[in-house]
């Protein structure tokens, strides 16, 4: 039993922050909000030099060939910059299932771009409408019933191009065309090659999401200590240390349960989905309830988009909701805990089909 | 990363569940808070002692198997999945001891331990007074030096004295410098309650159990080998307590796992046609305790690879104790009606213990320091925020 990183995992993720503290400050993050593209190319270069877009890429193809255990930490590091690019999709999400799903010239030639930082993928998990940053990936990975599809950019149509409360995250509903050479998997293959995907993303929004809790976090403690009424410092009132106690017991037992799921999902532990499901209601309570309590102990500065406070705390909501919110993942818990919920009973959800381990998840994700 | 146990660990833990198998109780004891009750578990620790397994964890000089952290989880996890009786020793092997192996004298170490470890001595806490609570530092109670018999005569009143009245020994604050103020000048007596000038008064609690007491002193004598450290150095010596009662040695994981593990049982069997604020309250409960369960097993590998847990065993209170009140909440909704009725209804569910378990789970937010004072623990050392009024 160890229940810890070791010193490369730590190192590399503390690496990352280093060049995100630098490459992706809350400056150029506003930028995305911004700017034509909603994204750096040059700071996704920067990441690709460093080796961070090709993690999980196998080696045979130019990557580092890492896993969930290797990348949870990095995704935390991303969260904390509030990193607008689709990097869970791209890393945690369309490399290993290209690697393990896709036929091996579609593979070869996509696999080596993410790595190369030449390629940044966009995924639509099933019975999601929309993409994120979709109008920019160089490839979308697009699911239809129980078949997963790869599609470059040019060969999709923008319907539509959404607005989200974080103006960082640029959304957009494509309409495209399934074509045999597009297939990635489809049948029992593409059935287990969506839920491993689901489980890859919904970890690598709840690893992003701890690194956007503690942000917050830390950012309302320094803020606490300065600022005075009274005065003294309101970080010395109880009913302020008493909300940041909580905050902190939310990030500190979210943890470790990401870290596990992250643990479950390398292994291929059999109750890995039930994990990530713990991990992704976890990290997505505490990142919304720490938003909530950095907002109110900032008080009034906060609620300005001229405090960097609500860039963090926007990308908290978004991704809190994404890949399956708290509820969604808890009721897939129940499922594997205590079994299918009663019929017959007084249930007011009782025509909402409950999520299910055994069931494709875009009947209920949507 | 390595979430795998050990062939080691293995074989403990098969070891641990034989045993238990074969003797715990197939009767639950009456609670350990009456005074039947408490006889009937003395019984039980010294079969637990009899075999060692009562302080697994402790050198085996001293009646235990010299068991890692790591098994001493396990022995947690297998004891309370078997279902075994509560541990009416707890204050002395889990609190008492882990100071006496700090700071202790050897000879200390050699009186004492082994016959608490055999229940032969029976230890429970004086820290609150009357007027110290949360302001454990306002202890009044005082020590008067007597050179002349070489020791210390201590009059006062100590309170909430969990099975004060069926204990033999009580560890406690006692102000040894009368000028002294606050945490200064307090010093940490062992005292045997049969000491003349020592009177017991036990009383009800919540729950109707007589599982309180209180403890008055009129001019005790004590000799001075039973002061534990330094003279008017009591307050380290006693933080090191309550760093062991709020963490890990009062409340592991086991416990809070096998009562989630109950509550899905109750769910299976009186669910049927939960509502699914219930069914999600349930759900929160069992995710509760397995984060509680995640969580230590990643101090312990701090604890091994030897960093100090300290103050952040505020946090770790703070959860055990709130999530075993809503465990019970969700236990008596599922419950219903019936989740009034208590031990000797007729229709009570499990013998009225969940009423029983929520009682006692309302305790855990007050006792060991309140969950107020954890927050402020939490705040001021963990996370760095200015000390200020209360």
């Amino acid at each position: 039993m160890r229940f810890a990183f070791d010193d490369q995992q730590r190192e590399f993720a503390g690496a990352v922050r280093e060049l995100l503290d630098g490459a992706c400050d809350p400056a150029s993050v506003r930028e995305c909000w911004t700017n034509a593209t909603g994204h750096s190319a040059h700071r996704w270069q920067l990441l690709a030099d460093m080796g961070v877009t090709g993690l999980t890429v196998p080696e045979g193809h130019g990557g580092l060939g890492m896993g969930e255990l290797d990348w949870v930490l990095v995704m935390e590091e991303t969260g904390r910059a509030a990193l607008p690019e689709p990097i869970v999709e791209t890393v945690a999400v369309a490399a290993p299932m290209l690697a393990e799903f896709a036929p091996t010239e579609l593979a070869a030639e996509w696999l080596s771009r993410i790595a190369d930082g030449s390629a940044i993928v966009a995924v639509q998990h099933q019975g999601k409408p929309f993409v994120v940053s979709g109008g920019y990936a160089d490839l979308l990975l697009l699911a239809s019933g129980n078949e997963m599809h790869a599609v470059p950019r040019a060969d999709v149509r923008i319907v539509s191009e959404q607005v989200s409360v974080d103006g960082a995250r640029r959304i957009v509903e494509v309409d495209w065309h399934k074509r045999p050479a597009t297939l990635i998997a489809g049948g029992e293959a593409g059935y287990r090659c969506i839920n491993a995907s689901f489980d890859r993303g919904a970890l690598g929004t709840a690893a992003q999401l701890l690194g956007l809790t503690d942000r917050m976090l830390s950012t309302t403690v320094a803020y606490v200590k300065e600022r005075e009424q009274f005065g003294v410092p309101i970080g010395s009132f109880q009913a302020v240390k008493h909300h940041l106690a909580d905050a902190l017991m939310a990030l500190e037992f979210a943890r470790p349960v990401v870290y596990r799921a992250a643990y479950s999902l390398a292994h291929g532990a059999p109750h890995r989905s039930r994990d990530v499901s713990m991990a992704k209601a976890y990290a997505s309570d505490a990142a919304t309830h720490v938003a909530a309590v950095a907002l109110q102990c900032h008080g009034a500065i906060a609620y300005t988009v001229e405090y960097d406070l609500h860039l963090f705390m926007k990308r908290a909501w978004a991704l809190a909701a994404s890949w399956g919110d708290a509820s969604w993942h808890r009721q897939r818990v129940a499922m594997s805990v205590l079994g299918p919920p009663p019929s017959g009973g007084n249930s007011s959800r009782a025509s909402t089909p409950a999520p299910s381990e055994a069931a494709p998840l875009g009947e209920t994700l949507a | 990363m390595d979430l795998t146990w050990s062939d080691t660990e293995d074989t403990f833990r098969a070891n641990c569940r034989t045993w238990l198998e074969a003797n715990v109780p197939a009767k639950p004891l009456p609670s350990g808070d009456t005074a039947d009750g408490f006889a009937a578990h003395l019984g039980w620790e010294r079969r637990l002692h009899a075999d060692r397994w009562a302080v697994v964890s402790w050198p085996e000089e001293y009646g235990g198997r010299g068991a890692s952290l790591w098994e001493w989880l396990i022995f947690e996890e297998e004891y309370y999945r078997a279902g075994a009786p509560q541990r009416v020793t707890q204050n002395g092997i889990f609190l008492l001891a882990p100071t006496l192996f700090d700071f202790g004298t050897p000879e200390q170490q050699a009186r004492f331990l082994p016959r608490m470890a055999a229940a032969d001595d029976l230890w429970c806490q004086g820290w609150s007074e009357p007027n110290a609570g949360s302001d454990l530092a306002n202890v009044r109670s005082k020590a008067m030096r007597d050179d002349e018999a070489g020791g210390w005569r201590l009059t006062g009143q100590k309170t909430w004295t969990t099975r004060g009245a069926f204990c033999t020994h009580m560890f406690g604050l006692f102000r040894t410098d009368p000028a002294s103020d606050r945490h200064k000048g307090l010093t940490y007596f062992l005292v045997p309650l049969d000491t003349p000038g020592v009177s017991v008064r036990g009383f009800g609690r919540l729950d109707g159990d007589q599982g309180f007491a209180e403890v008055f002193l009129d001019d005790a004598f004590v000799p001075d080998d039973l002061v534990l450290g330094e003279v008017d150095g009591g307050w380290g010596v006693a933080m090191a307590t309550t760093g062991s009662e709020r963490g890990l040695t009062l409340r592991s994981p086991g416990r809070f796992m096998a009562a989630a593990a109950r509550l899905v049982d109750l769910y299976q069997r009186y669910g049927n046609g939960a509502n699914p604020t219930l069914r999600e309250a349930v759900t929160q409960a069992w995710m509760d305790a397995e984060a509680y369960q995640l969580y230590t097993l990643a101090d312990v590998t701090a604890i091994v690879d030897g960093s100090a847990v300290g103050a952040r065993s505020s946090l770790n209170k703070v959860w055990w104790s709130e999530l075993d009140v809503r465990l019970h909440e969700a236990a008596l909704g599922l419950l219903g009606p019936r989740g009034e009725l208590i031990d000797g209804s007729p229709g009570a569910v499990d013998g009225g213990s969940w009423m029983k378990g929520y009682e006692f789970a309302l305790a855990g937010p007050i006792y060991a320091g309140t969950n107020e004072i954890q927050r402020n623990v939490i705040a001021e050392r963990v996370l760095g925020l200015p000390r200020g009024a209360r």
